[in-house]
């Protein structure tokens, strides 16, 4: 079984972005870049399926500039087995991913597309989703546990309530949540035989994708800074202060 | 399990201005002779540049000879120095030191300002075009050594280790890097550089090393407040002038204002704060009047390698050498290290190729230092070798003898002063003063937390605290007894706290190591040396962006 996982190249979690001062986005100059977390987990867990004997080669994706080369290299040398870049300068916006992602799929032919079940830059939450149904493949987002059985996968989903277990068939989409695992530690020798490994590019063009932007960023601010709290002295001037300053009561 | 070793003809442990010019020099000369030198250079930072932290104004002159077209490269020394101000502050107002008294070496003329962060991440770029494989993540933890004695190589830090020293799921052991010659460019007080300088009795000749704390922040200011180019220096206020410090106030790129406050680690008084001193300095009128309307970005701590000549090292021991400021090359009466370091990389990474291209390894690499004797680098040293040790004796004082030393004598005054370790001047806390210092504002000044937000750093929490105390006791029967825990106040990042339980008795030491920025101030500054500072898990500590 062929495994694809796409991983997102996004500003490190240990950076704390600004906003630009003009609004007009955030300030990525110069800062460290890294594989989205979520993607980490998702290629980790490939990886465990892989070792495990459930599947025979584990594909890492990737889309945006070239770049991403980097995040690939990453992937390879935690030991994906090939990697694909989809190249372009264009913003890519969740459902351009999405079409690129059911392209490559298409031409790849896997049983499983494992990824995060979002990038920590843009919080979107829609790839994996917007993916599915555009190949027509059954999901589970936002795994906490990825168990193939017979013919299918059952992926247990951490949910509002608590976990719900679903049975999918496959080819199926899934989508990784942070308690999945917890990633390996990429060794040097690794990383040395990962420069080795096949990358391959490719253009949205060659893959007759249109990636077009379809939404427009208007501004985009910090939110309001937190005022400190107050100690009241007692109840009384607890509830005057919600009814008459707060207004919540 | 045991660990897996690499071998390479050169191994340079940290990616700063000395490596990764040693590293560009190799290849160069391998590439000249047309003869293959393997070059593997590591970095404990997550990515090169990442570590980096310095004010900077760098003097090009060690750039200009490794990479004499580094303009048509692309490298990033866009803002020339158009100004220089060299300000005496008292509390309320100063005075500007007119500029034909400042003797040479603190005119900038000639120099750029820019983030020694990304011109390091452009070196580095530029190295691995050149075919250094560079491996930013890792740490170097252990040397390793040869039958004989000689430095055999590196191993790089173990990664998934717990807490308690035992390995977790995660665990990888460390990887092994042999090499013929191995390169130390840790920066200053590089902790397998301290290994090496009492293993090989290196500063046998030497005085000890003194040292500063530098303090960064960056800032984006109101567009008409920006002069590009401009440098500010500062002495005097709000240290008193027994204190050595100053600041620097560098305008560069686009809106960025680079502010720093350097204390010298010789200072007494248990209970002064570099970091608030530093809060302090920046509600001067002459300096919040640059930042009033803007917002910092940037936050982080380097302590600095001042001493000089007569504080330099033996560089050499048979398979390696020191360069850069694990040896301590820095300029401290420039206020400059980088050129220094480029330089000194140069030097050894010469040394080495002549040594390999003799069939060479493991022995000593004499060439270096005599290299070093006939460069332009000791004469500019030896000029300066003053500086500190006349500093050291009072801020006016200091600056009359150095002002002769270097006006009458041009830096070949008859005499040369010596110096003494810092950690050794501390005053027990019941002889001094306490300072009580201003509540930070938020907005121009802060408190050390949200500080070391904006540095970036982290650590996994699960690994063992990478900063030992050798005597766990002497921290409250010493440190607190005698000196008021003196670390709680040095430390830029808030690692150390003094805990009581709820009847404000059984004082113990916190230590928060997951704060940490690797600055390196307390394994210089703690007064009975039980501190020391060992490299955490590879590609942790402080994320800096453009610092």
């Amino acid at each position: 079984m062929k495994i694809l996982v796409a991983v997102k190249r996004v500003v490190d979690f240990n950076i704390k972005v600004r906003v630009k001062a003009d609004g007009s986005g955030m300030e990525t100059a110069n800062l460290k870049m890294a594989m989205n977390p979520f993607d980490e987990i998702a290629l980790e867990e490939a990886l465990r399926l892989k070792e495990a004997g459930s599947a025979t080669e584990v594909v890492a994706v990737s889309m945006g500039p070239n770049a991403c080369q980097e995040m690939l290299r990453t992937a390879l040398a935690m030991g994906a087995d090939r990697a694909i870049l989809i190249e372009t300068a264009m913003e890519l916006q969740p459902l351009a991913v999405a079409k690129l992602l059911s392209a490559i799929v298409k031409k790849e032919g896997p049983q499983l597309v494992l990824l995060g079940k979002q990038a920590i830059d843009d919080d979107c939450n829609q790839t994996g989703q917007m993916a599915a149904a555009l190949l027509g493949w059954p999901q589970g987002t936002f795994a906490s546990k990825v168990k193939l059985v017979q013919g299918g996968v059952e992926v247990t989903r951490e949910i509002d309530g608590g976990l719900e277990t679903v049975a999918l068939k496959l080819p199926a989409v899934i989508t990784t949540d942070l308690r999945l695992n917890e990633p390996r530690y990429v060794t040097l020798p690794n990383i040395m035989k990962a420069k080795k490994k096949p990358l391959e590019i490719v253009t949205p063009e060659a893959l007759g994708v249109d990636c077009t932007p379809r939404l427009k960023t208007l501004k985009v601010q910090e939110p309001p800074k937190r005022k400190g709290g107050v100690r009241t002295a007692d109840v009384k001037e607890l509830v005057a202060k919600l009814r008459n300053e707060a207004k919540v009561i | 399990m045991t660990r897996e070793a690499m071998e390479f003809d050169v191994v340079i442990v940290g990616g700063g201005p000395a490596g990764l010019a040693a590293a560009i020099r190799l290849k160069q000369l391998a590439r000249e002779k047309g003869k293959e030198i393997s070059v593997c250079l590591i970095e404990k930072g997550s990515e090169i540049g990442a570590h980096i932290l310095s004010g900077a104004v760098i003097d090009p002159r060690a750039l200009n000879e490794l990479l004499p077209n580094w303009k048509e490269l692309g490298a990033p020394l866009n803002t020339p120095v158009t100004e220089d101000r060299f300000l005496l502050l008292t509390e309320k107002g100063g005075w500007r030191v007119p500029n034909v008294l400042l003797p040479d070496c603190f005119q900038n003329h000639g120099n750029y300002v820019i983030s020694l962060g990304n011109f390091c991440k452009w070196l580095g770029q530029h190295a691995e075009t050149l075919g250094v494989e560079i491996y930013a993540g890792f740490a170097g933890a252990e040397v390793l050594y040869r039958e004989n004695g000689a430095v055999k190589g590196v191993a790089t830090s173990d990664m998934g280790v717990g807490r308690d020293g035992k390995p977790t799921d995660a665990y990888q052991p460390g990887i092994e890097l042999h090499a013929k010659y191995t390169l130390f460019a840790e920066g200053c007080r590089g902790h397998l550089g301290q290994q090496l300088e009492s293993r090989y009795e290196l500063r046998n000749t030497a005085d000890p090393q003194v040292y500063g704390i530098g303090l960064k922040e960056l800032w984006e200011v109101a567009p008409e407040k920006h002069q590009p180019g401009l440098v500010v220096h500062t002495a005097g206020w709000p240290l008193e002038s027994d204190t050595y410090g100053g600041s620097f106030l560098y305008h560069f790129d686009k809106n960025l204002v680079a502010i720093g406050f350097v204390v010298g680690l010789n200072y007494r008084n248990p209970y002064l704060a570099p970091f608030e001193e530093f809060q302090r300095y920046k509600t001067h009128p002459q300096i919040r009047k640059f930042l009033d309307g803007g917002r910092r970005i940037g936050y982080g701590a380097r302590a600095i390698a001042a001493g000089g000549l007569q504080a330099l090292p033996k560089p050499v021991f048979p398979g390696g050498c020191l360069i850069g400021d694990d040896a301590g090359f820095l300029n401290a009466a420039r206020i400059k290290g980088s050129h220094a370091a480029i330089k000194s990389g140069m030097l050894a990474a010469e040394a080495v190729a002549q040594a390999l291209a003799q069939g060479r390894s493991g022995d000593e690499l004499v060439a270096y230092p005599s290299e070093f004797r006939a460069s332009w680098l000791y004469d500019e040293l030896h000029r300066a070798r003053n500086f500190k040790p006349w500093m050291s004796r009072g801020l006016w004082f200091g600056s009359l003898m150095f002002g002769i030393d270097q006006q009458i004598f041009r830096g070949r005054a008859p005499w040369t002063l010596h110096l003494s370790a810092d950690h050794t001047k501390l005053k027990k806390a019941s002889e001094c003063e306490s300072i009580s210092y201003p509540k930070p504002d938020g907005v121009l000044t802060f408190d050390r937390l949200s500080s070391v937000f904006l540095s970036n750093t982290n650590h996994e929490e699960n690994q063992p605290c990478h900063l030992k105390l050798r005597d766990p006791d002497v921290a409250i029967k010493v440190n607190l007894a005698l000196y008021d825990a003196p670390e709680t106040r040095y430390c830029p990042a808030g690692v150390y706290e003094i805990l009581r339980d709820a009847n404000g008795e059984n004082p113990r030491l916190q230590i928060n190591a997951q704060n940490c920025v690797h600055c390196k101030t307390c394994d210089i500054k703690d007064p009975t040396q039980n501190i020391v500072w060992v490299a955490p898990q590879g590609g942790e500590g402080p994320v800096y962006i453009g610092m």
